[in-house]
């Protein structure tokens, strides 16, 4: 089961040219700035934007095919899309918005609601199922959106900036939630975000697109590793550590401990941005909440930056 | 702050008896004559004047009449107000007018045009008349008909302005799940819309229930079959004030129930 799609198409200002494989069971991240044209990619993958030239082709069933003649409309292709402001029907509660499709699609009543209400207890909202969405928090909405998506049982889960709409209080808590409902889910997924950490959190596999293209892709410690453009490079420029919290302390999977702004519990990943680390020949008085002694045996002037071989 | 500047605000906050006077005297001019009016109503005999054969008969064809305007309105009138929407046509702002324009058209003169349009000798009624033996003037259907041709632009024009308002990412969102055009239009687009069909529906009802002019050029004035309360109190004006007045008053009544309903959506409140 996997997702391959070739999409060119051009829309006002935005020309995307486009190849992407999604293999199933990966998680790919479309990371890219504002107008990069990841939306319209999504878009496009869910027949809401028909290609200039391409194809789509899902599990080896052409969903597009602009030389083969072949399109599917977008209520007959097997997805679920959870938009940015999630797009809930505010006419609608909780429990009517998880049922639509399955009310769209043919099934009795009884039974969509049936189905709606477990998912909605699956994701933590059974208490809110008559709610509008109007009375719902950004948080609880995203999972009324996702479980909207994936009541259908979809063969692909596109989500456009599902994070982008929260605070960021809420955000990480949310985050992680997303995390656990994407792994239970075993079709093809594709994310699409502008969020560098968020990107790195959640991905297999990272592609970025730029301009309409796409300028990189790999793992994120490889993209990471060698950013090849300045975009990725700025984005990229913070250290993401994996760890456990426990409080304000945070235990490294790689071994040592960090000492984080706000206190957390479980897993976590710990973000040391470059510009938040600095030098000193004794040991430093004031702010800094980590410390560590050693030796560098390099420093060199960059720019704004300095790039040091610690140890 | 300058003494200057302190008394231009000074004066600034005092009302200019320039000001107050007209508009006192508007306000009066408006609100004199519906004072009139209620000052005159036989509030003891109100019931007895309103059962009289007559006065019921003009009541139940008004309601038929309105009733059947706003239905050909909606009928028609809605999914024109998706094409002006929706679809990008060449010489779409000309129908936008077109469609517009009898609310501005003097009402007898749109009368004059549909007798000329659908009447027996008419461009349309003539066909009418020969091949399915219809004829409209001088119906309650042609009745319903005028008082469409006047009441139907404001349901066109609410509605197009609700879809036009509306986020359209909604229908894509239902396209995502499963839904056909009519599911989506049925679920999405009417709910979402509903605000703005609804005042559409009730100035559109309002107006046809008011409607005078192109009525009686068209329709007539036949008591049971043409003769709506607006023309039913022009008539009695001249042979009983009394029932005039109460027929008056029941407009007034719908008028206001109307405007109560629309408050805030249509008439923005300050």
């Amino acid at each position: 089961m996997s997702l391959e799609a070739r999409v060119e198409l051009t829309l006002g200002q935005l020309h995307l040219d486009v190849d992407l494989a999604v293999a199933s069971g990966e998680l790919v991240v479309l990371l890219g700035p504002n107008g990069a044209g990841k939306t319209t990619l999504l878009r496009a993958l869910a027949g809401l934007v028909p290609l200039d030239r391409g194809r789509v082709v899902l599990d080896g069933r052409a969903l597009e095919d602009t030389e083969g003649g072949e399109w599917v409309a977008t209520e007959d292709r097997p997805i679920g899309f959870v938009f940015q402001d999630y797009l809930l029907f505010p006419h609608l509660s909780a429990l009517e918005n998880v049922a639509f499709g399955l009310r769209a699609r043919g099934l009795p009543k009884a039974e969509a609601r049936r189905r709606a209400g477990a998912w909605l207890e699956r994701v933590g909202l059974a208490g809110h199922a008559g709610a509008r969405p109007r009375a719902l928090s950004g948080g609880q909405a995203q999972r009324v959106a996702l479980a909207r998506a994936m009541v259908g049982d979809p063969r692909l889960l596109l989500l456009d900036e599902p994070l982008a709409a929260l605070d960021v209080a809420t955000r990480t808590e949310v985050r992680r939630d997303l995390r656990r409902h994407l792994a239970s889910f075993d079709g093809t997924r594709l994310l699409v975000t502008h969020d560098p950490l968020e990107a790195i959190a959640l991905a297999d596999r990272l592609v970025v697109l730029e301009g309409g293209r796409v300028t990189q892709t790999g793992t994120p410690a490889q993209v990471s590793a060698r950013p090849r453009s300045g975009y990725v490079a700025e984005l990229v420029g913070v250290n993401l550590y994996r760890g456990q919290a426990d409080g304000r302390s945070v235990r490294l999977a790689g071994g040592g401990t960090v000492v984080a702004a706000n206190v957390n519990h479980g897993d976590v990943f710990a973000a040391v941005h470059p510009h938040a680390v600095a030098l000193h020949r004794r040991l430093p008085e004031g702010t800094p909440r980590n410390v560590w002694a050693g030796t560098a045996d390099a420093v060199e002037v960059v720019g704004d930056r300095v790039l040091d071989g610690l140890w | 702050m300058t003494a200057e500047a302190r008394h231009r605000r000074a004066g600034g906050s005092r009302i200019p008896i320039l000001l107050l006077v007209p508009a006192g005297l508007a306000l009066g001019f408006l609100a004199v004559p519906l004072a009139g009016l209620l000052a005159r109503t036989p509030w003891g005999s109100l019931g007895a004047e309103l059962a009289t054969p007559r006065v019921l008969e003009a009541l139940r064809l008004s309601l038929v009449c309105s009733l059947g305007a706003v239905g050909v309105s909606l009928l028609l009138g809605v999914p024109l107000a998706f094409l002006l929407a929706r679809v990008e046509f060449p010489g779409r702002n000309l129908v936008r007018a077109l469609t517009t324009l009898s609310m501005v058209l003097p009402p007898v003169v749109g009368g004059v045009a549909l007798l000329l349009a659908f009447g027996r000798r008419g461009l349309v009624g003539r066909w009418l008349d020969q091949w399915f033996g219809i004829t409209l003037p001088f119906t309650t259907a042609g009745a319903i008909l005028a008082e469409a041709f006047v009441a139907m632009p404001f349901l066109v024009i609410s509605t197009e302005a609700g879809l036009r308002a509306m986020d359209r990412r909604y229908e894509d969102a239902a396209a995502t799940l499963g839904a056909g055009r009519w599911t989506i239009l049925r679920r999405v687009t009417l709910p979402l819309i509903a605000p703005s069909l609804g005042a559409g529906i009730a100035l559109c009802w309002a107006r046809a229930l008011g409607e005078f002019g192109a009525t009686i050029t068209f329709a007539g004035n036949l008591p049971g079959v043409t003769q709506t309360m607006p023309l039913a109190v022009y008539l009695a004006l001249e042979t009983d004030l009394q029932a005039a007045i109460a027929l008056s008053l029941v407009l007034l009544v719908v008028s206001l129930a109307v405007l109560v309903a629309l408050r805030g959506r249509w008439f923005p409140t300050a």
